[in-house]
């Protein structure tokens, strides 16, 4: 019989997992595809409260005008350590962890393809988080400045003058790049080694596309990051001059390098989800995907459009004319791809037969609000309009509708919708209910305002404010205290269901289609030790 | 990128799926002190130097037996043509990723020569207005501000190096042969020239540094000429040093007769590792030292 | 301006639950809204009224796709429901040349609206944005520091600092808000009425952004390098913008004030302002007392050094170093043949200390300004030096 070999070439029998570590010793060494998905899933949803923490703490501080609880200084350093949190600590391992955990189920792979490199990606990521962290505490024992004060985008000069926060963050961006390429490679390997006999590319489920075009984006941008970090480090130290004039360079270098993985960045978020999208809204319309052809090519097509349109970020830099125009035309035309997706749900949902559980209720929230970010994303795009928006609130709305409503909600539908599969019981139902409204509603209370304070002419990263922008400031404050501390029921949710709870069967999902429906709930300890074969 | 003789798998192989390993989580921390002792001691703080030893003696030893380990599994036969795909693969991507790396610096070289110096040295005077008059671009330059230096010719050590690294090039390849006919004896001699090439650049561009530093005024802080050629050669010269370290194990390995003609990832990577390293050199020797 | 002030008091429960109301009531509500509280402040140039149609003409734009889109949405969510016992159909593409069609129209659509509906209008904007110098009457130079601002007139020679007004004890909640909290500066920006002024914006540190919501321009402070925009302002009147770039620690404490002005009242202003200058300038050769130069360094002190050596001379360790007791204030003033000796107080005023926020004061200062604040700093927060220096001395020393 076919069985996928382990442990030093003795066949592995279902049950027996051969040498294997128990207590916290297993989830050190552990090589198993499914216990670093769950490390993921779990470091992210933590980095998620930490991050969030942070920022509860400035829209204390924004609640009213003047300084209530902080300094300029310390304020400066939660903003940009709450980006880098959210978007590396939890955004990012929680669709690595999705990527551990569904991949190999949904190709029908005994494991990831390099099990031992997929453990050192996931390890590293405590350790840099621990970089990003540590300065606010060294601070308190008088040691340097305290963090990253820069906000998420290093911008030199301020980076090249900033204290030790920022070797930190370097050091932090490092080991982060290093833990998400060594992840990358190895999806994109077991992609294209692992798949099941006869699964062809253009038979892959659509998740699992969408994570490859994000694995080659990694792969492409994260060391150009990483290379301008090392610049801005001998800038900041060995006395080169990449970013200051009077030595040739120019801060706006920096701007292009940094972006040129900054809007990639945004899709490698999103591109797990737009994937995850199509397998939800089917198994509860009950209705197969339309436009599964068209959808694999706007994925491609965004990750291509992606890597060539990102000096819309400092149209205001003073930007040749020439280049304004390409960079707004070409970012103009991602609408389309996008077009496309969104043409592609809501067929998918048209005379199909529906019903609205959690995570259904939480994929159709991502369409209608990542909507409104991408529709307010278009009019960004527009460099005249854009000197306007710039660097005022209406930026900070339009990306947390992309990153909250469309990263977050997106991540949390794909855990309502998987965590039967992995735990192998039904989570409450009622409590993920209340956890969607709760969430959309403050969400949109958290950050309409902030549309409004944009257009208003109220700038970003600012700790104190003009009286003018008072009223908004509060609303948004209340909204996300509330939107806060909805989230603990969403913790709260997943450990009950963690610890127990109705158990469901392979199909945990009436609707639910493709061959991790066919493993039982929670799966083997390796996933398919018979390879199925796909016709 | 399967080779010849890597069978596509079908219904009925074997993965292997190794047994937990305690290696990455160590090598994890190993780098974590590295990087803390770094911070460190570039803040001029006590520990730095020591954290920073420390890491590095933990990442080498973990590196070695993770290594050692992998070997083992190969010569034990745990792997199979299925297996050995994932590892060309993953070698490739890896290579592509390290590609972009110098790309962020071949760009940066670009963007000075090509957009930042011109524009310091007086496109802004046709506007009527500048900051920096007297000022007139050009490129090799150090900037406005910048100390005055000699640039490094292309046609001395640079064509040597060249010269050396092409020829190296060739006798790993040579070597490569030896090993697809089992003439062990040209693999070795071709390895062992090869790694002794690869030494002999580093030796060259030492003394190349060195010259620099001492004679020509050009050094890291000789605004972005400087900082440009540094950081592009200095990296190169890092990769070198990790190919010819790469090299040297394989060597080692085929005098302990690893390696077969059928199956042979290990040199094959590093050969591609090389080569790309090589490849690298040229664009450098075109647009750093000749342009 | 009168938009402020029905602004002035915030917390008035009535228009807090409008605002709430408001809010609630979402992205449908932006382009409807004539209450620019929902949308850009007045236009007061020629530019930012462009900005402001574009603005309403896309807000408009994607409101309606966004309903178009979500209406058929919703339609589908209600009809298609199991609940109502819909069958779920079968079809994964378009079939037919019909449903081909109906595919392809929104797509062709979208294209229109990016590239024609939205695309022409800002293509023309951007060029009239960029275009800053033909028919421009004058220049303003603008140069921004950390955390304030420097405007220059090069025509008439005319160079001051202006810089945030509001009180400490507003900010930290010790006394009541001033109608224009944070947006008040000692000396505002001239300029005329209806004149093209072309602003050429530089910035001596880090980058800054000069920006006025009501110009609708918006540019980066680059150091070492020129940006350029251009404003032509309609109405006489004030007009209040801030830092957009974040710049350190004061980012939000570097308010932009314009008082735009008649054209003879502004030839009137630049003749003053010339006086002043004049008389400053040859102030700095007359001998001054000891005293003159601590009142006058004390008001310079406030105004350049407080922010990051703080009012009371400790400053905000390791970043921003304490004056009090200081290694190097309490060097000798100069070398004994009246030489500046590098790292002493005088030379480190004059001439910053290179990637820290300590700028080369010499660059921005007066020389009264700086034999002023040298002699303050070396006389106070317990520093006793007792010795004075002379602006003569410092001219001499540029
Ligand atoms: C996941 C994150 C994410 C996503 C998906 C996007 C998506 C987009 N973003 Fe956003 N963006 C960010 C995250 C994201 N962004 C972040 C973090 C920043 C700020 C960074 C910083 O400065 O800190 C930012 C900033 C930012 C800027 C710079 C603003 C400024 O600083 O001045 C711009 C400018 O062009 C922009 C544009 C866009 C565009 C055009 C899209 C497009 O992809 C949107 C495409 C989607 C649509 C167009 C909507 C879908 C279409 C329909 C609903 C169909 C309707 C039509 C028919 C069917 C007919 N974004
Ligand atoms: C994935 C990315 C992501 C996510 C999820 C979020 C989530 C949130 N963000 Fe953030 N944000 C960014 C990415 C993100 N943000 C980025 C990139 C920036 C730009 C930074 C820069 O300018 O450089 C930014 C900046 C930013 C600003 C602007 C700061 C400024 O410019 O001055 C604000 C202001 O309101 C804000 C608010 C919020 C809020 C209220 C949430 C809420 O969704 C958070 C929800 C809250 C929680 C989930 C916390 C729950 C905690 C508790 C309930 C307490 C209990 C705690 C424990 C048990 C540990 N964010
Ligand atoms: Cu100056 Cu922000
Ligand atoms: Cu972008």
């Amino acid at each position: 019989m076919n069985t996928a070999i382990t442990h030093d070439g003795q066949q592995d029998h279902a049950g027996d997992h051969g040498y294997q570590p128990g207590g916290f010793l297993r989830w050190l060494t552990t090589t198993n595809h499914k216990d670093i998905g769950t490390m993921y899933m779990t470091f992210s949803l933590v980095m998620f409260f930490v991050g969030g923490l942070m920022i509860l703490l400035v829209r204390a501080e924004l609640f009213q005008p003047g300084l209530q609880f902080m300094k300029p200084e310390f304020f400066n350093q939660l903003i940009g350590n709450h980006a880098l949190i959210m978007i590396f600590g939890a955004l990012m391992p929680a669709a690595t962890g999705f990527a551990n955990w569904q991949i190999p189920l949904m190709i029908g792979a005994p494991d990831m393809a390099l099990p031992r490199l997929n453990n050192w990606g996931f390890w590293l990521l405590p350790p840099a988080a621990l970089m990003l962290t540590l300065p606010f505490v060294l601070a308190l024992f008088g040691v340097g400045d305290g963090a990253l004060a820069t906000g998420w985008t290093f911008y030199a000069p301020l980076s090249v003058q900033g204290g030790i926060g920022v070797d930190f963050a370097i050091f932090a961006v490092h080991i982060l790049g290093i833990s998400s390429i060594m992840g990358s490679i190895n999806i994109i390997v077991t992609i294209f080694n692992m798949r099941a006999p006869g699964m062809t590319l253009m038979k892959m489920p659509l998740f699992v596309w969408g994570w490859l075009i994000t694995a080659f984006l990694l792969v492409i941008t994260l060391p150009v990051l990483a290379g301008a970090v090392t610049m801005l480090l001998t800038d900041r130290h060995f006395g080169t001059h990449f970013f200051n004039a009077a030595g040739g360079g120019d801060p706006i270098l920096f701007q292009h390098l940094f972006w040129f993985f900054g809007h990639p960045e945004v899709y490698i978020l999103l591109l797990p989800v737009w994937g995850l999208m199509p397998h939800v809204l089917s198994t509860f319309t009950r209705k197969p995907t339309y436009g599964y052809k068209a959808q694999v090519y706007s994925f491609i097509a965004i990750g291509v459009l992606s890597l060539v349109v990102w000096a819309h970020h400092f149209f205001t830099a003073g930007l040749p004319v020439p280049a304004l125009l390409y960079f707004m035309y070409s970012t103009m035309s991602i609408s389309l791809p996008l077009a496309v997706l969104f043409f592609c749900w809501i067929a998918t949902m048209w005379r199909g037969s529906m019903t609205f559980e959690t995570p259904m209720l939480f994929a159709l929230g991502f369409i209608v609000l990542f909507g409104i970010a991408g529709l307010t994303g278009l009019v960004l795009a527009d460099v005249a309009a854009d000197a306007q928006y710039h660097h005022s609130y209406f930026v900070v709305a339009h990306f947390h509708y992309a990153l909250f409503t469309g990263g977050i909600m997106g991540v949390m539908t794909g855990v309502y919708y998987w965590l039967p599969k992995w735990t192998g019981h039904r989570y409450n139902e009622k409590l993920g209910k209340l956890h969607f409204w709760l969430t959309a509603i403050s969400f949109n209370l958290t950050f309409m305002p902030q549309f409004f304070l944009g257009l208003a002419g109220m700038p970003r990263r600012i700790p104190d404010y003009a009286l003018q922008f008072a009223e908004f400031n509060a609303i948004s404050t209340i909204g996300a205290f509330i939107l806060g501390f909805s989230q603990l029921l969403f913790a709260w949710n997943i450990w009950r269901c963690v610890k127990g709870g109705e158990k469901v069967p392979a199909k945990a999902w009436e609707g639910a289609e493709g061959l991790e429906w066919e493993l039982s709930s929670p799966p083997p300890h390796h996933s398919w030790e018979v390879q199925p074969t796909v016709r | 990128m399967s080779s010849s003789h890597a069978p596509n798998h079908t219904a009925g192989q074997h993965y292997y799926v190794p047994q937990p390993s305690i290696y990455p989580v160590i090598l994890a921390a190993g780098m974590f002190f590295l990087a803390l002792g770094f911070i460190l001691k570039m803040n001029h703080f006590p520990p730095g130097p020591y954290l920073m030893l420390g890491g590095a003696g933990i990442i080498i030893t973990v590196l070695f037996k993770w290594f050692g380990k992998v070997i083992y599994e190969n010569q034990t036969g745990a792997y199979t043509g299925w297996e050995d795909r994932s590892f060309r693969h993953g070698m490739v991507w890896f290579i592509a990723s390290e590609v972009m790396f110098f790309v962020a610096f071949f760009g940066a070289l670009f963007y000075a020569r090509n957009i930042s110096v011109p524009i310091l040295g007086g496109l802004e005077a046709a506007h009527g207005y500048t900051l920096w008059p007297g000022y007139s671009g050009g490129w090799p330059t150090a900037g406005p501000k910048g100390p005055s230096f000699t640039p490094m010719g292309a046609w001395g050590v640079p064509a040597i190096n060249t010269a050396l690294l092409l020829t190296s090039g060739v006798t790993l390849t040579w070597a490569h042969w030896g090993l697809l006919k089992n003439n062990r004896g040209q693999l070795k001699v071709g390895l062992a020239l090869t790694v002794l090439l690869g030494v002999l650049f580093l030796g060259f561009q030492a003394y190349e540094y060195h010259h620099a530093y001492t004679e020509m005024g050009l050094t890291l802080g000789a605004g972005v000429y400087g900082a440009t050629f540094f950081m592009l050669t200095g990296f190169h010269g890092f990769h070198v040093t990790l190919g010819a370290v790469m090299l040297t194990v394989i060597l080692a390995r085929s005098l302990s007769g690893h390696f077969s003609a059928e199956r042979h990832f290990a040199f094959e990577a590093v050969a591609w590792y090389w080569h790309f390293v090589d490849v690298v050199w040229l664009f450098l020797f075109v647009v750093v030292y000749w342009l | 301006m009168n938009r402020r002030e029905n602004l002035q008091h915030p917390r008035q429960a009535g228009r807090f639950l409008r605002a709430l109301f408001s809010a609630g009531l979402g992205l449908l509500a932006f382009p409807a809204l004539a209450d620019y509280r929902f949308n850009f402040p007045e236009p007061a140039t020629p530019m930012a009224r462009d900005t402001l149609h574009m603005h309403n003409e896309f807000m408009l734009i994607i409101t309606v796709l966004f309903v178009v889109v979500f209406a058929i949405m919703v339609y589908s969510m209600v009809k298609h429901r199991k609940s109502q016992g819909a069958e779920p159909a079968k079809f994964t593409g378009p079939t037919g040349k019909l449903q081909w069609f109906w595919v392809l129209v929104p797509f062709a659509m979208l294209l229109f609206i990016d590239f024609i509906l939205m695309g022409i209008p800002a293509f023309h904007a951007v060029i009239e944005m960029e275009d800053t110098q033909t028919k421009a009457d004058m220049v303003l130079k603008v140069t921004g520091m950390q955390w304030k601002w420097q405007y220059e007139y090069p025509d008439s020679g005319i160079k001051y600092i202006s810089t945030l007004t509001t009180p400490r004890d507003q900010i930290e909640n010790k006394a009541a808000k001033g109608e224009h909290y944070l947006l008040e500066v000692d000396n505002p920006v001239v300029l005329p009425v209806g004149k093209k002024v072309r602003v050429l914006i530089t910035s001596m540190d880090v980058i800054h952004t000069w920006w006025v919501p009501q110009f609708g321009a918006k540019r980066d402070a680059i150091p070492g390098f020129l940006r350029e925009t251009w404003v032509k302002i309609d109405q006489p009147g004030i007009y209040r913008g801030q830092c957009a770039e974040l710049c350190g620690k004061d980012h939000g404490f570097m308010p932009i004030v314009v008082q735009a002005v008649s054209e003879p009242e502004y030839a009137a202003w630049v003749e003053k302002k010339k006086a002043e200058l004049a008389a400053a300038a040859n102030s700095a050769d007359r001998v001054w007392s000891k005293d003159e130069l601590m009142d006058k360094g004390k008001t310079v002190y406030a105004n350049t050094c407080a922010a990051c050596h703080q009012p009371n001379g400790q400053g905000l360790p390791p970043t921003f170093p304490a004056l009090a007791g200081s290694k190097v204030v309490n060097t000798p003033l100069l070398s004994a043949d009246g030489k500046l000796v590098p790292d002493t107080h005088v030379y480190r005023v004059m001439n910053g200390k290179p990637g820290t926020a300590m700028q080369a004061f010499k660059t921005t200062l007066s020389d009264v300004d700086l034999a002023a604040v040298i002699t303050f700093e070396r006389n106070s927060f317990g520093n006793a030096q007792g010795d004075m220096i002379q602006p003569a001395q410092i001219k001499a020393l540029r």
